[in-house]
């Protein structure tokens, strides 16, 4: 049995311009000690989907799943009052802004015992011993003499250790990182990145990884869940995600590293999510695909074999009966790829 | 820590300076002056009137009375009443305590009932609570004192309705109680009476009220808003993430930080309160210093109020600043920043 089981998640929120599906049918899984990946832009629900895992969603947040399991605990029905003895002890969550998300009222050594104390008790003594040990564990040199600072006379590297030590304070079985090193500079994003990596092996959690840049999950993570507008369109192990990209979506961000990149320009994806007033029909992708077809405008397509596309690339590439690419090779696909695709496409299918 | 509360004394000194500019000039730009209304009825010949307003000291050059009621200041002396022929800083310090005590007892009034109010409400915004308590507490803010204070009169101290509170005063002139503090609570325990202390009390509630009802209002209003803009904030999300209980989170992690904002409400209500007392007083027949001040204008006893504004203006201005060395033990943020 996997340790987190989502099955078909969905959250809406209710806006004054009708219901907004931020989270559209996702489902999660992972297993003790995995490391997964949730990849796509801002704006694709990936915290979203997490937050309502955590329960940290605002109450306007209509949150549905036919599944969310965590150790074999049924999170849709229990109670808040016991849903609070899982969350921060077995189940925790760093986030993206350091700076913010500690309390400038309280020293770091309050905050780290103030968990420890709610979830597993100890004396004053007990608890700044363990503090101790947590900010060292951290990597956060002298660490008796931060236990008595402030957020705010630290840097954002630190704050994110700190926070990274509260959040494994209790020894979770599930850490959930939503995109932990975005505000920080790229010396430090490294060294966050491999702290986790590091205490992921070490004490054999689970850990979930948000992010977008496809660098980083290429070096961390095992399983990759691509997101896109809140619909999980492609999910992979990461080594067969980068090979053989089989969604389009997947196709245009592993394009758009500079790793992979063929021109003199770093090819983008024009355009961008789409938002409660801009949902396209059919497709969600299809105003941004560069192979999309009048079937993808008009039908959205149905999940097969973990993509949700009509027409699957098949080994990175788009296979030769696809209607939206013209011309019998594919091999002129990367460079034509920031052409207009749709004209493309209508002359392949008219 | 001592670099900070040595620029904020320092900047104490301008305001202090325009505040005695602005006591000594609007008391003489009023019609009239001392001698006219101590002569009354009986007018007083233009050599007569000379002559006294000489002995006052009110015929030198204006620069000159703004100077010596300067080095007064600095001399501990405000100068002597025209009325009472007392100095105006006894005249102030008798009747200060009853403004103490009444001042204290709405500020506390008001945020014994506004703080819970305006957190509640911040919590469970949106609800019937949030909308009705919004509602009264701007009835409240916009409730003209010398209105309001008839009302409760009607209301509770007319016997024909409750007849519950008496109308005037400090204390019931069935006692005779001994002035040791000034503070009729404290006063009225230490002396011997009984039921002394039961009178003080009934005394106090409606100009308590009365007083406390505008700070109230605000101190709920703030109280809301800064606590909804806080439980947005990412450090709250992170309290629920650790698993901890509505309280703490609402309790100790948002409300430490609202706090910030609240008290310095609290503090800037001490201004209000003043001003507020002068109503309340007059209404009540507290003997203040608001009801001081009153009489003193309508004699154009120009020492009593030039020396009154100079005072309760520095009152406001220590408690101002006691706001912001709070803010410091609150926030730590902002000792930091400076030293």
């Amino acid at each position: 049995m996997s340790l987190l089981e989502i099955r078909n998640l969905s959250v809406e929120f209710e806006t004054a311009h009708g219901l907004f599906r931020a989270v559209d049918s996702v489902d999660l899984e992972i297993d003790q000690g995995e490391m997964a990946a949730i990849v796509g832009e801002s704006g694709s629900g990936k915290s979203v989907s997490m937050l309502a895992l955590m329960g940290l969603l605002p109450w306007t947040a209509r949150i549905t799943a036919d599944r969310m399991n965590f150790d074999g605990k049924d999170l849709l029905t229990i109670s808040q009052k016991e849903r609070r003895k899982i969350i921060g002890k077995d189940i925790s969550m760093i986030f993206q802004e350091p700076m913010t998300s500690l309390n400038p009222c309280f020293t770091v050594g309050y905050q780290i015992m103030e968990v420890i104390k709610e979830h597993l008790g100890g004396t004053r003594k007990e608890l700044e011993a363990r503090a101790i040990e947590l900010l060292g564990l951290v990597g956060i040199p002298a660490p008796e003499s931060r236990l008595r600072a402030f957020p705010h006379q630290m840097s954002g590297g630190m704050n994110q250790r700190v926070m990274i030590a509260m959040m494994i304070a209790c020894n979770p079985r599930l850490l959930i990182a939503d995109e932990p090193t975005t505000a920080l500079d790229v010396t430090i994003q490294a060294q966050i990145l491999e702290l986790l990596q590091d205490l992921q092996h070490k004490r054999g959690m689970a850990l979930v990884l948000i992010t977008h840049d496809m660098g980083v999950v290429a070096e961390t993570a095992e399983v990759v869940n691509v997101q896109y507008a809140g619909q999980q369109v492609e999910r992979q192990n990461v080594v067969d995600l980068f090979a053989k990209p089989q969604h389009p979506y997947t196709y245009a961000l592993l394009s758009a590293l500079p790793e992979r990149a063929t021109g003199k320009r770093l090819p983008s994806i024009p355009g961008v999510v789409p938002g409660l007033l801009d949902r396209p029909t059919g497709c969600l992708f299809n105003p941004r695909c560069q192979f999309a077809t009048d079937k993808c405008r008009s039908t959205p397509p149905a999940l097969h074999s973990k993509v949700l596309c009509h027409y699957p690339l098949v080994d990175g590439k788009p296979t030769n009966n696809h209607p939206g690419v013209s011309g019998p090779g594919s091999s002129g696909q990367g460079s034509s790829g920031q052409g207009s695709s749709g004209q493309e496409a209508l002359g392949g299918n008219v | 820590m001592i670099r900070f509360i040595l620029t904020k004394l320092g900047l104490l000194i301008p305001t202090f300076l325009g505040v005695t500019l602005v006591a000594f000039s609007f008391i003489r730009m009023l019609p009239g002056d001392p001698v006219e209304l101590l002569a009354g009825e009986r007018s007083v010949s233009p050599e007569r009137h000379a002559e006294l307003m000489a002995a006052l000291g009110f015929d030198k050059p204006l620069w000159e009375q703004y100077f010596s009621f300067l080095v007064g200041i600095l001399h501990g002396d405000l100068g002597t009443s025209f009325s009472s022929k007392q100095p105006v800083l006894e005249e102030f310090f008798v009747r200060f305590p009853a403004t103490i005590e009444l001042a204290t007892c709405a500020i506390i009034f008001a945020a014994l009932i506004g703080l819970p109010a305006g957190i509640v409400a911040a919590v469970k915004r949106g609800s019937a609570f949030d909308h009705t308590l919004m509602g009264i507490s701007l009835t409240g803010y916009s409730m003209p004192i010398f209105w309001w204070g008839l009302l409760l009169i009607i209301l509770f101290s007319s016997p024909d309705m409750l007849g519950l509170t008496p109308v005037s005063g400090r204390i019931s002139a069935l006692f005779w109680v001994d002035t040791e503090t000034g503070f009729m609570l404290i006063d009225s325990l230490l002396s011997d009476e009984k039921g002394a202390f039961r009178s003080a009390a009934a005394h106090l509630v409606l100009p308590t009220i009365v007083l406390g009802t505008i700070p109230m209002a605000i101190i709920a209003r703030q109280t809301r808003s800064a606590m909804l803009e806080i439980l947005g904030e990412d450090y709250v999300r992170t309290a629920k993430a650790k698993g901890l209980s509505p309280f703490r989170i609402v309790g100790i992690h948002a409300l430490r930080n609202a706090l910030i904002t609240v008290i310095t409400v609290i503090g800037l209500q001490v201004g209000v309160l003043l001003a507020g007392a002068i109503l309340t007083e007059t209404i009540f027949s507290w003997p203040g210093i608001g009801k001081w001040m009153i009489d003193s204008i309508s004699r154009r006893d120009y020492f009593a109020v030039q020396g009154g504004i100079v005072l309760i203006a520095s009152i406001v201005m220590l408690v101002n600043l006691l706001v912001d060395f709070m803010y410091g033990l609150i926030n730590p943020r902002i000792l930091h920043r400076r030293s």
